[in-house]
C-alpha cells in the first residue's frame, strides 16, 4: 500500500477507533491521545512493514494499550496523593458510528473557533498535530497547547459522549457546520508564501461533510454546505493566476470550472432546497448553482441571485448578505441602485472601513462611471485588507481607474 | 490570526523605574509568556538589544555603507515583539492590554495584523 493510501486509511479509521475506546473508558482526552500515538506509530509500521490483516483492530489494541498505561501512570500518582477514584466500568461497544458524537465534543460551545477546527481536525479528521500547526502556519508546540486546552476545556465542562439532548441539537449542529465551513474557508486563505507542504483543508472540509450528510442525509442544510463546499471548489483552479493573482467571477475562464464537482454541487444544492425548512448554506448554494449555471458571466441569471439575497437577508440577516444583494441588485437594476442599497450600510458599526464595502463600492462607482471616486475607494479598500493576494488585486483596478 | 505586538520603549523611562518596578516588568512580561504558550496563542517572543548596537545599513553605487544606528532617532524605540495566532482583532488588543507596558507611561503597545509570512516557524 503506498504512503498516500495508508493516510487515507488511517484518517477513514482513526474517528471510528476513537469513539469506540471512548465507549469504553470513558475518557475523551486521554482516548485521543491514545489514538493519536496509535496513527502515529500505524503511519511509520504499515508502508514499511506491511499492512496488518485488521488495521481497525490494530489500531484498537495499540491505542489501547497505550490508553491502559497512561491510566496505571495516573493511578499510580493518585495513589501516591491518597486520593483514590474509581475508573469508569467497561462498557459494551455498540457497534455505531461515532462520528457525529466526536464532531459534537470538538465543536463544543465552550471553545473558541481556532480550538474547535483544531480539535475536529485533530480527532475527527484524524490528521497529526505538526500537519494541522503547518495548516495554521503556527509552531507545532502552539497547535499542541490549543489542542490540550481545549481538551481540558471540554473535561472542565463536563461533556458527557452521548449526542446533545435533541432540544440543543440544532443549536449544536449549527456549531458542527459553521466549524467544518471555517476549515474549508481556511484552505482558500492565501496569505502564506509556503502553499506547497500545507494539508489540502479545503478537501478536508468536503471529507468531513461528507461523513456528517451519510449519518444526516435528510438535514437540509448539511447537504447545503456540501453543495456549497462542491460548487466553491469547482472554481478553484479558475479564481487565481499561475503569479497568484485572484482573478474575479466575471472574469474567470469558465472552462477551467470543475465540471464533475459543479454537477454534483448542482445536484445537492437541488436537493437541499426540498427539505422543509431553509436556512443559509442552501441559499448561498442555490447561489453558487446558479452562477455555475451560466455558461458566461453576461448570462448570469441575476434577477434569480438577487431573489435569493433577498430571502437570505429575511432568514439570517447580516451586513454581508445586503452587500452581496447590493452587487446582484446593481447587475439587474444599474450601479446606482446597488449604491443606494450599499448607502443602508453606512451607519452599521460591524462595516465601518470594512474593506469588502469600500471595494465593492469601488466597484459599482466604476460602473457607474465615477472613476475618481471609484480609484479614492480602491485605494481606501486596498489599505482596509489583510490578505496580499486581495490588496494585489485592489490596486491594480486602482490603477486602471486613476484619473 | 496572526498579529504582530510590537513595544515600544522609552530608555529614560526605563531607568526612572525603581528597583521593584523593573522587576515587576520581567515577572509580568515572564507570567504573559506562560499564559499565551499554555493557551496555545504564542508563535514566538523576542527582545532586541540595545539600539545603541544597530547598524545601518545601504548601498549607495552598488558599495554597502554601514553606520551606526538606530536609523529613526526618536525618544522611543522598538524593543521587542510578540508574535501571535488568535481567534479576532479583539482578542489581540485584550492580550495587548496584559503585557506590563501598557500600564506605563512613555512604553508603547502596538498591535498589527500579519498579512504575509514564510519561513520554518519552529524557532
Amino acid at each position: 500500500m503506498t504512503t498516500t493510501a495508508v493516510e487515507d486509511l488511517l484518517r477513514e479509521l482513526a474517528p471510528q477507533v476513537l469513539g469506540a475506546l471512548v465507549r469504553r473508558h470513558g475518557q475523551f482526552e486521554g482516548c485521543e491521545d491514545a489514538v493519536q500515538e496509535a496513527v502515529l506509530a500505524a503511519a511509520v509500521q504499515w508502508p514499511a512493514e506491511g499492512m496488518p490483516d485488521n488495521p481497525r483492530g490494530w489500531l484498537m489494541t495499540v491505542a489501547s494499550r497505550r490508553l491502559i498505561d497512561q491510566l496505571r501512570s495516573d493511578h499510580a500518582r493518585r495513589e501516591r496523593e491518597s486520593a483514590t477514584a474509581a475508573e469508569p466500568p467497561p462498557e459494551d461497544v455498540p457497534d455505531t458510528d461515532d462520528t457525529l458524537v466526536l464532531l459534537f465534543l470538538c465543536c463544543h460551545p465552550t471553545l473558541t473557533a481556532a480550538s474547535q477546527t483544531a480539535l475536529t481536525l485533530r480527532a475527527v479528521g484524524g490528521l497529526t498535530t505538526a500537519e494541522i500547526a503547518r495548516a495554521f502556519l503556527v509552531p507545532e508546540a502552539t497547535m499542541a497547547a490549543r489542542i490540550s486546552r481545549a481538551k481540558q476545556r471540554i473535561k472542565a465542562a463536563g461533556s458527557t459522549f452521548s449526542l446533545p439532548a435533541d432540544a440543543e441539537r440544532g443549536e449544536r449542529l449549527r456549531v458542527v457546520l459553521h466549524v467544518l465551513y471555517l476549515i474549508f474557508n481556511e484552505g482558500y486563505t492565501a496569505s502564506s508564501g509556503r502553499e506547497l507542504d500545507r494539508p489540502d483543508l479545503a478537501r478536508e472540509a468536503i471529507r468531513l461533510t461528507r461523513m456528517v450528510r451519510v449519518q444526516l442525509p435528510d438535514d437540509g442544510e448539511v447537504t447545503g454546505l456540501l453543495a456549497l463546499m462542491l460548487l466553491t471548489h469547482a472554481r478553484r483552479e479558475a479564481r487565481t493566476t499561475p503569479a497568484g493573482d485572484l482573478v474575479p467571477l466575471d472574469e474567470q475562464d469558465r472552462a477551467r470550472w470543475d465540471r464533475a464537482l459543479i454537477d454534483e454541487g448542482t445536484e445537492l444544492a437541488k436537493a437541499s432546497l426540498a427539505a422543509p425548512a431553509l436556512g443559509p448554506y442552501q441559499l448561498q448554494a442555490a447561489i453558487a448553482a446558479t452562477h455555475a449555471d451560466a455558461a458566461t458571466a453576461e448570462q448570469t441569471n441575476w434577477p434569480q441571485v438577487h431573489a435569493a439575497y433577498l430571502i437570505l437577508e429575511r432568514i439570517a440577516p447580516n451586513p454581508m448578505v445586503t452587500l452581496n444583494r447590493a452587487v446582484a441588485l446593481a447587475e439587474t437594476e444599474g450601479p446606482r441602485a446597488g449604491l443606494a442599497l450599499l448607502a443602508t450600510l453606512d451607519g452599521d458599526d460591524r462595516m465601518a472601513g470594512h474593506h469588502r464595502l469600500l471595494s465593492v463600492r469601488a466597484h459599482l462607482l466604476e460602473k457607474a462611471g465615477d472613476t475618481a471616486a471609484a480609484y479614492e475607494h480602491y485605494r481606501r479598500a486596498a489599505k482596509s485588507t489583510a490578505s496580499l493576494a486581495e490588496r494585489r488585486y485592489l490596486e491594480s483596478r486602482a490603477s486602471r481607474v486613476r484619473p | 490570526m496572526k498579529f504582530l505586538i510590537s513595544l515600544h520603549v522609552n530608555p529614560a523611562v526605563l531607568d526612572a523605574l525603581t528597583d521593584e518596578e523593573k522587576m515587576a516588568l520581567g515577572s509580568g512580561h515572564g507570567a504573559f509568556i506562560e499564559a499565551l504558550k499554555a493557551s496555545g496563542e504564542l508563535i514566538t517572543t523576542q527582545a532586541l538589544a540595545d539600539p545603541s548596537q544597530a547598524a545601518v545599513v545601504s548601498v549607495r553605487d552598488g558599495q554597502p555603507v554601514v553606520t551606526d544606528g538606530p536609523f529613526l532617532e526618536s525618544k522611543e524605540y522598538f524593543g521587542g515583539l510578540y508574535l501571535i495566532d488568535v481567534e479576532s482583532k479583539e482578542r489581540a488588543i485584550e492580550l495587548a492590554a496584559q503585557i506590563p507596558d501598557a500600564a506605563i507611561d512613555g512604553l508603547g503597545v502596538e498591535v498589527r495584523q500579519v498579512m504575509f509570512s514564510d519561513g520554518p516557524l519552529e524557532a
